[in-house]
């Protein structure tokens, strides 16, 4: 235990910048989680995984999760409950004759063995890593002409960038407000009708002698083409007096 | 040499990263994936046989000239080139785990390590290690996660079959059999 303690202390001097890159992550200098430490305890005390003397196992874990700083060994502390757990499941009384019993050891024994393996895989990546660490591929640099057409490039993201993307728009967005969109036909003929009919009882009007107040957009719109077709063709002049003032319609100007 | 083992050789030197083998049979059009491997083979087997200080290695679906591990010292202490860090123990486990259960969740990686793996997963994926590959039915549709291109580079692998199948592990753990400890 002393040796754990010893190692904590190291670690914390020696590499202050592993803990930067990490944040929150603890990490005993020896062991990557709680099945790391339990599976080294296993092997130190030379003990059968399948018949795990759970007791003696929890107690050794305990010591060991003792020295680090419990603040931050969230994950070491629920291996611990659970340990104890296990063991109290294991005091009970077995009922007699049934065939069914199940060894509340044994969802640990196969989280054991399946991070076993991955232990094993850890040792053939990190040999295949080191060989490959061992050798330098040519450094090419970049040079900044590549820069010139970058405006050409296909645009590149991964799928998590489009996930995120996806995800970022979703939140933002708001119900979509759904139109019935009616369509209606401008009559364009029939306004050109009306405004020859005002024109024909007087000399000059405006605007609003022409469109009612309650008129509706399409009307609007159907009085406004019909304006400029018959200002186009000559059937009337429009007038604007000075700057923002009214437009004004005569209809005497032909002939 | 032949003139496309040339030709194939200063493609090779150019690169930083490995050259795909289709490439390199773009790289003259007139040239067979057949010729283009015996090329390879040629290269190589000079590299080795003349003594060489580099050597052709294949990674990731693509070929790479890589300088040979006994003058990494000499090279690095010139200052030359560095070699990467080393990936930590927990960063190797989180591969370790994508590379075999691919495409798989940050949660079931947790269930198996005993430990949270987010940042670890997020470094990975910032080193280009891992990346999302899709996502999940499940609750909140979880992002699932793959190795990349680079992670076989990273480890000289030319593919996920070269690391030893799930049933070629030892998993026993009894007594009986020493573990190094």
């Amino acid at each position: 235990m002393t040796a754990v303690e010893v190692r904590d202390d190291e670690r914390s001097a020696g590499q202050p910048e592993d803990e930067v890159q990490h944040g929150f992550i603890v990490e005993l200098p020896e062991f990557s989680g709680p099945l790391d430490l339990l599976l080294s305890l296993i092997r130190d005390e030379q003990v059968d995984i399948y018949d795990i003397p759970i007791a003696r196992i929890a107690e050794q874990f305990l010591a060991r999760i003792h020295g680090m700083a419990i603040d931050d060994a969230a994950d070491y502390l629920e291996m611990a409950a659970r340990l104890l757990r296990i063991k109290a499941q294991m005091l009970l009384p077995r009922p007699e004759g049934m065939e069914a019993w199940e060894d509340p050891r044994a969802e640990l024994v196969r989280r054991l063995l399946e991070y076993q393996q991955v232990r094993e895989v850890v040792d053939v990546l990190e040999r295949l890593g080191d060989d490959r660490r061992n050798r330098f591929a040519r450094s090419y640099v970049q040079p900044q002409v590549e820069q010139i057409d970058r405006d050409d490039r296909p645009f590149a993201a991964t799928l998590a960038d489009l996930f995120a993307a996806v995800d970022r728009v979703l939140r933002q967005a708001k119900r979509p407000l759904v139109h019935d969109v009616i369509p209606r036909a401008l009559d364009v003929d029939g306004a050109m009708k009306s405004i020859r009919a005002v024109m024909a009882l007087r000399a000059r009007a405006r605007w609003g002698d022409i469109v009612s107040r309650d008129a509706e957009p399409w009307q609007i719109l159907s009085v406004l083409l019909a304006l400029l077709e018959l200002a186009k063709s000559g059937e009337l002049r429009i007038v604007q007096p000075k700057p923002f003032a009214s437009m004004e319609l005569s209809g005497d100007t032909v002939s | 040499m032949t003139p496309l083992a040339r030709l194939l050789e200063a493609a090779l030197f150019a690169s930083a990263r490995p050259i795909p083998s289709d490439t390199l049979s773009q790289l003259d059009p007139e040239s067979t994936p057949a010729a283009v491997a015996a090329a390879l083979d040629e290269i190589r087997e000079r590299y080795d046989n003349e003594g060489h200080g580099v050597e052709l290695v294949a990674v990731s679906d693509g070929w790479q000239i890589l300088t040979r591990p006994e003058y990494t010292e000499a090279i690095e202490r010139a200052q030359l080139a560095a070699r990467p860090q080393r990936l930590s123990g927990a960063a190797l486990e989180t591969l370790a785990i994508v590379a075999y259960r691919q495409p798989i969740g940050r949660m079931e990686i947790e269930d198996i390590r005993g430990v949270g793996a987010g940042a670890i997963l997020k470094s990975l994926q910032e080193r280009g290690l891992v990346d999302v590959v899709g996502r999940g039915e499940g609750m909140g549709r979880p992002l699932l996660y793959g190795t990349t291109p680079l992670f076989l580079e990273h480890f000289a692998l030319r593919h996920l079959g070269e690391l030893p199948r799930a049933d070629e592990l030892t998993v026993a753990l009894r007594p009986a059999l020493p573990q190094a400890s």
